[in-house]
């Protein structure tokens, strides 16, 4: 019976996948991507990956599918839609996929015994960290310099996309995301959902420590909140050129960097925490990132600036 | 067949449906959005070495979670940043990705 639920959901992606390459109209691929990254957050779910599906259902399917969203409505007047490469190339495309899934699926069929893992490690020293939720203690403990990386990767993102912006536009909004149809349905839920939208996402973040959640959930719920307002026309996008905006965009990575080097006074290295005071640290550090990364995720999907700024 | 191993199968194939796309598709935004599938399948198969590696009381390993949950964002921040040049690039003038390049002072805005 449980083998029939990932029967069926495996079917389902597969053919969202196949849909999504081959359906000739642009947005209708984007859709069915996006359905894609709904059906994959539900995979996780059956894979006990809570923290992932989360993640996923918020990133995967939902910033990358409005990305994608927006661009195809810009596209459509300008791009001519691309004349596909002869029956050849496509053969020998077909071919070389296939080949490069089975060698996959060969590596998957092959497992070593017994199976690498590191949970037991990461469970023997969970309690220096204090935290509850394992995937928490990786992502800000045990490989917290991955996770500031990953950080300055957003920062870096936003910096590139803002880079893109004409010389005449610079410090202006972004183009504004208002859908050119007024809706009802999507101007109730704008003014109706924020509110629990903003509990839910601080929840997240507070309870990511010991529970599934965490920063980036989180934080991706309140820039979901910030972009569903900006959409119903209830917020405009922010100039760049505003010094409070950038703050907020380099706050979260900065007071990282800043743990981290407190770090070395605290306990001898970068990013090593006391461990008595391990949780606090960690959860504001946490606090501080939620808050950056929903300001970077609205920038990035808003784009570059679109129009000359206000005087 | 177990639980894991089909989803690797799965992860199998989507890797090789987005390469697939990425080959056939002329214009940029049907790359981006195969390269994305290319991702999707990537990212699944940390999803089994976790459930694999499950064991100390944890129902997955976490590392391998905890990685993908950074690739899952890095992954966006690169879609983003790949979406802002196609639409530059093509404010700027080029129609597909054959159309001869434009000699740099026409780039500028």
């Amino acid at each position: 019976m449980s083998l029939l639920v990932d029967l069926v959901l495996v079917a389902l992606i597969l053919m969202a996948a196949v849909w999504t390459v081959l359906v000739r109209d642009r947005r209708d691929a984007v859709i069915a991507f996006i359905v894609l990254g709904l059906l994959l957050s539900l995979v996780w779910m059956r894979l006990y990956a809570v923290d992932v599906a989360l993640t996923e259902a918020a990133v995967g399917g939902g910033a990358t599918g409005l990305v994608l969203l927006r661009a195809c409505a810009r596209l459509l007047p300008v791009e001519a839609e691309g004349r596909l490469p002869g029956p050849g190339t496509q053969i020998a495309a077909g071919l070389l996929s296939a080949i490069a899934a089975a060698g996959l699926a060969a590596v998957v069929l092959s497992p070593p015994v017994p199976y690498p893992s590191l949970a037991a490690l990461a469970a023997e020293n969970i309690h220096q960290v204090g935290l509850g939720n394992p995937v928490t203690a990786v992502l800000l403990a045990y490989r917290s310099l991955d996770t500031l990386l990953e950080k300055v990767v957003l920062v870096l993102a936003v910096i590139g996309v803002w880079a893109l912006t004409p010389d005449a536009f610079w410090g202006g909004a972004p183009g504004s995301l208002k859908s050119k149809h007024a809706s009802g349905a999507l101007d109730l839920l704008a003014r109706v959902l924020p509110p629990f939208g903003i509990v839910v996402g601080i929840y997240l973040v507070w309870n990511g420590a010991d529970h599934p959640g965490g920063t980036f959930q989180g934080g991706t719920v309140l820039a979901a909140m910030w972009l569903l307002m900006m959409m119903a026309d209830l917020a405009d996008p922010p100039e760049i050129r505003l010094k409070r905006l950038r703050r907020l965009v380099v706050f979260g990575p900065a007071v990282f960097i800043a743990a981290g080097f407190a770090g070395i006074f605290m306990s001898g290295w970068f990013l090593s925490y006391p461990p008595d005071y391990a949780k606090p640290i960690i959860v504001a550090v946490e606090a501080a990132l939620a808050l950056s990364i929903a300001v970077i995720l609205g920038l990035l999907v808003a784009g570059p600036a679109a129009e000359p700024p206000k005087r | 067949m177990s639980a894991p191993t089909l989803y690797g199968l799965c992860a199998a194939a989507l890797v090789g449906i987005g390469l697939f796309g990425l080959i056939l598709h002329p214009t940029p935004l049907r790359k981006v959005i195969s390269f994305n599938l290319v991702g999707c399948g990537a990212f699944l198969f940390f999803g089994i070495a976790a459930r694999r590696g499950a064991g100390a009381g944890f129902a997955g390993d976490p590392i391998p979670q905890a990685l993908v949950i950074t690739g899952i964002v890095v992954a966006f921040a690169a879609t983003a940043l790949a979406v802002a040049l196609i639409l530059r690039m093509l404010e700027a003038g080029a129609s597909t990705v054959d159309a001869k390049p434009l000699p740099p002072d026409d780039l500028s805005p």
